[in-house]
């Protein structure tokens, strides 16, 4: 059964090669995970398009099904999951996000 | 009511037997959790699927009352 919010979310998904579904805004984060995933992005200079989920709540709760995955921030890269922010942290933290971004064609400006 | 670090910890260990846990304060609210998580089941799984083994362990409190637990997993032999 097709489910149009699910719809919306994949269509963004394949639109956008580093997409990050997020509470508020680069630049006005209303979260700490959500700012600490941006951080991280910004630090290794990568262009990403950014989904406020705070003003969309039926991509707030759709993104979660989604994803199986119940929190947010959510990073999908090429129109693969790749995490939370946990988890890019610890790729972040172990030089492994950087190698994983390039070996998908992301360019990094400051690499 | 948020969810205490036994709490927590004893859910993972139902689903995870074998699991080492290990439950870090990041506040000083008995809301804000750091969960470093060892499991023999982790064993050839991404660290996606690691981390949604963790949370259908929670069985949906993850994202809900716990809206702050920092995960870390790794796979021990």
């Amino acid at each position: 059964m097709s489910n149009p919010v699910h719809d919306r979310i994949q269509s963004e998904v394949s639109a956008n090669d580093v997409l990050l579904f997020m509470k508020g805004t680069p630049v006005f984060p209303q979260c700490g995970f959500s700012a600490a995933t941006v951080g991280i992005l910004t630090n290794l200079g990568v262009k990403f398009k950014a989904i406020d989920v705070l003003k969309d709540p039926e991509i707030r709760q759709g993104i979660k099904e989604f994803s199986n995955w119940p929190t947010i921030p959510q990073l999908y890269v090429k129109g693969e999951f790749v995490g939370g922010c946990d988890i890019l942290r610890e790729m972040y933290e172990a030089d492994e996000l950087a190698p994983f971004l390039a070996e998908k064609g992301i360019i990094l400006e400051n690499a | 009511m948020p969810m205490s670090a036994t709490e927590i910890e004893t859910m993972i260990r139902q689903a995870f037997p074998d699991a080492d846990v290990t439950m870090t304060a990041l506040a000083d609210d008995n809301d804000h959790w750091s969960a470093m998580v060892t499991s023999s089941a982790f064993k050839g799984k991404s660290r996606v699927q690691q981390h949604q083994m963790v949370y259908a362990a929670l069985q949906g409190r993850m994202g809900g009352v716990l809206h702050a637990l920092s995960l870390q997993t790794a796979a021990k032999d």
